[in-house]
């Protein structure tokens, strides 16, 4: 997901106590729901396709309703594909990546937010800094180290990159601002605490919070990244799941329910933990924004 | 700062040795490690970041500048240095100057109609609404689907026979559009895309910002009889000007970046160059075509530091020109 910007802090003020001159009419809430639809077709489309045959996407009329060929369809996606391997790499890759990225953000976090040392104004600027560097375009060195590191094809290749992000960092920044007061640590300081045991002890379990709405962000990111697994990894040997659905789609003629029941598999995972958890996302997008 | 000001555990006075000798007090070991420890943990806690950073991040993208400079290939390796010899070609790449194109192209469609609905949307998330969660969520959706599977649904909606697109513009007379072979058409697929993954997204950045413009300049328009749409433009968007010229910012970098939707929108998947006579290729395609499947290290380089410098270029314009707009006079 892209970094937040920084905006100026949001007044704490009842959102229901809120300007507007009244209730929004019937309009708003007619556009408000054309939106909510096309947001959702492209998703439940996939499923439409998905629970048919070929046979039912090629009519005059595109059929609106969903079929009775999902199982069907399921097993010949894991016929086709080593989706089972495909599944299991990105569990890894992104069960990794998103505790890495929690507990190595949450650390430099700490140290930004609560501790103060020589030049760590202009190294945290040079964190933020760096969201804006492109580093795809370093894809060709990145692919020769991972080969010189004999990482080709293998999952440390997609996982070391991306082990602590910038937007982690500030992320985790914000959070031990927000909720870690300098009582407690300096109450820890003068048990004795080492600044790690203060970390652990104090900042850590404050912030867990933010931490799981950070978790969440990373791991879809990581679930979703497409581009440099491409890249990277060797299809065949060690596929991702976005791996395996790309290339669903390049065969001699297009299996069209196929290719769309490897796309809804794909997603369902990740859509069913943004619906579970959607509030305290949404909170998150909003929240990520608004600190700064 | 409080931190910093925290002192080590002072050594209790008593244990000092008596009769105040002057020279230097005697640290034990421990106050020793407590002091180490507030001086130096902090560069520990962050060097994991910068290690990572300027490994797999900063590196590649300088190492990118020097690969460019030589005659340099996957599997064989360095083959010699030859200056710009790779960015003379690539002045003279007919196909580079499709892909860039067609970048901008892309780039532009998608990016400026997709910020002003964002904006639009967010105002109207901004009102008193019944199941605000709902509605929000409902905007943010897109954003976690995978971009291949966006790709996948897309593809299909877009297909030339029997594409739902097709079909619904049937009913106002509009003969189907082969979405992938003609420039404007594939462009305009692919923004719609773009769109439908990021303008939720947006909005709710912007509805995070518009949150925290004071009320009391609402009220003052209130009073003035100002209209909703007056006040929206004169007050809550320059209201929001960081946020605005932010949201310029990142769609800039990763939009003359893009890369998966105009892939995948290729029938040949991965293996594709973005149409038959590359009608959709991006730079980021191309280089992924010479600098990865062909193996063209030196050149892809190339491809990737003028990409680079496009993006800088732009993204300066682009910071001045949202200033502009965004200002309040």
């Amino acid at each position: 997901m892209t970094p937040t910007p920084p905006v100026r802090r949001a007044r704490p003020r009842s959102e229901d106590s809120r300007r507007g001159g009244g209730r929004p009419g019937l309009l708003v809430y007619g556009v408000l729901s054309a939106v909510a639809v096309a947001s959702i077709f492209p998703l439940y489309w996939s499923f439409v396709v998905a629970s048919r045959d070929n046979s039912a996407v090629a009519q005059a009329t595109p059929p609106m309703l969903p079929g009775g060929n999902l199982f069907e369809n399921i097993s010949r996606v894991f016929d086709t594909v080593d989706f089972w391997l495909a599944i299991q790499n990105s569990l890894i890759v992104a069960t990794t990546v998103a505790a890495s990225n929690v507990f190595l953000s949450a650390l430099a976090g700490f140290a930004f937010a609560r501790l103060s040392f020589p030049g760590s104004r202009w190294l945290f600027v040079l964190v933020v800094g760096t969201m804006m560097v492109p580093t795809q375009l370093g894809i060709i060195p990145l692919y020769m180290l991972m080969s010189e590191l004999g990482w080709y094809g293998r999952l440390e290749a997609v996982i070391v990159p991306a082990l602590v992000s910038a937007f982690g960092v500030f992320w985790m920044r914000q959070a031990c601002e927000e909720t870690v007061p300098y009582e407690l640590i300096e109450a820890a300081r003068v048990d004795g605490c080492s600044v790690l045991r203060t970390f652990w002890t104090v900042a850590l379990p404050a912030v867990r919070p933010q931490a799981a709405v950070l978790a969440m962000l990373t791991f879809m990111t990581a679930w979703n990244d497409f581009f440099w697994p491409l890249v990277v990894l060797d299809p065949n040997e060690s596929p991702t799941v976005q791996i395996v659905l790309s290339n669903l789609a390049s065969g001699y003629f297009t299996d069209y329910s196929l290719m769309l029941t490897g796309a809804t598999l794909g997603v369902l995972p990740v859509v069913v933990l943004f619906i579970l958890l959607a509030r305290y996302i949404v909170g998150g997008v909003m929240q990520g924004a608004v600190k700064g | 700062m409080m931190v910093a000001s925290t002192s080590p555990p002072e050594t209790p006075k008593a244990s000092s040795p008596a009769g105040g000798e002057p020279g230097p007090k005697r640290e034990s070991w421990r106050d020793r490690l407590a002091r180490w420890d507030l001086k130096g943990t902090p560069y520990l806690l962050i060097l994991p970041f910068f290690a990572v950073f300027l490994g797999f991040g900063l590196f590649p993208l300088l190492y990118t500048g020097w690969v460019s400079l030589h005659d340099w290939h996957v599997v064989l390796g360095d083959q010699g240095f030859v200056g710009l010899a790779n960015f003379a070609r690539l002045l003279g790449d007919p196909n580079f100057w499709n892909a860039l194109f067609n970048t901008l192209s892309i780039f532009l469609i998608s990016t400026v109609p997709q910020l002003l609905a964002a904006l639009g949307l967010a105002a109207l998330l901004d009102r008193r609404l019944r199941g605000r969660t709902f509605w929000r969520a409902g905007v943010l959706l897109p954003n976690v689907v995978s971009v291949v599977a966006v790709a996948l649904v897309f593809a299909q909606l877009f297909g030339r026979d029997y594409g739902v697109v097709n079909h619904v513009l049937g009913w106002v007379g509009i003969d189907p559009i082969n979405w992938r072979s003609g420039t404007w058409a594939s462009h305009l697929a692919i923004s719609v895309m773009v769109m439908w993954r990021w303008t939720g997204y947006n909005a709710l950045i912007y509805l995070a910002a518009m949150q925290s413009v004071p009320r009391e300049l609402y009220e003052q328009a209130e009073i003035d009889g100002a209209s909703r749409w007056r006040t929206f433009w004169a007050i809550t968007v320059p209201s929001i000007r960081p946020t605005i010229i932010f949201t310029v910012l990142v769609s800039t970098i990763y939009g003359l970046q893009l890369f998966a939707e105009p892939q995948l929108f290729d029938p040949k998947g991965t293996a594709g160059v973005g149409g038959n006579s590359r009608e959709f290729q991006t730079v980021t395609m191309y280089l992924y075509e010479e600098g990865v499947r062909l193996g063209d290290a030196g050149y892809g380089s190339a491809i990737a530091w003028a990409l680079f410098l496009i993006v800088l270029v732009f993204a300066v314009f682009n910071y001045r020109l949202s200033r502009r707009i965004a200002s309040k006079d």
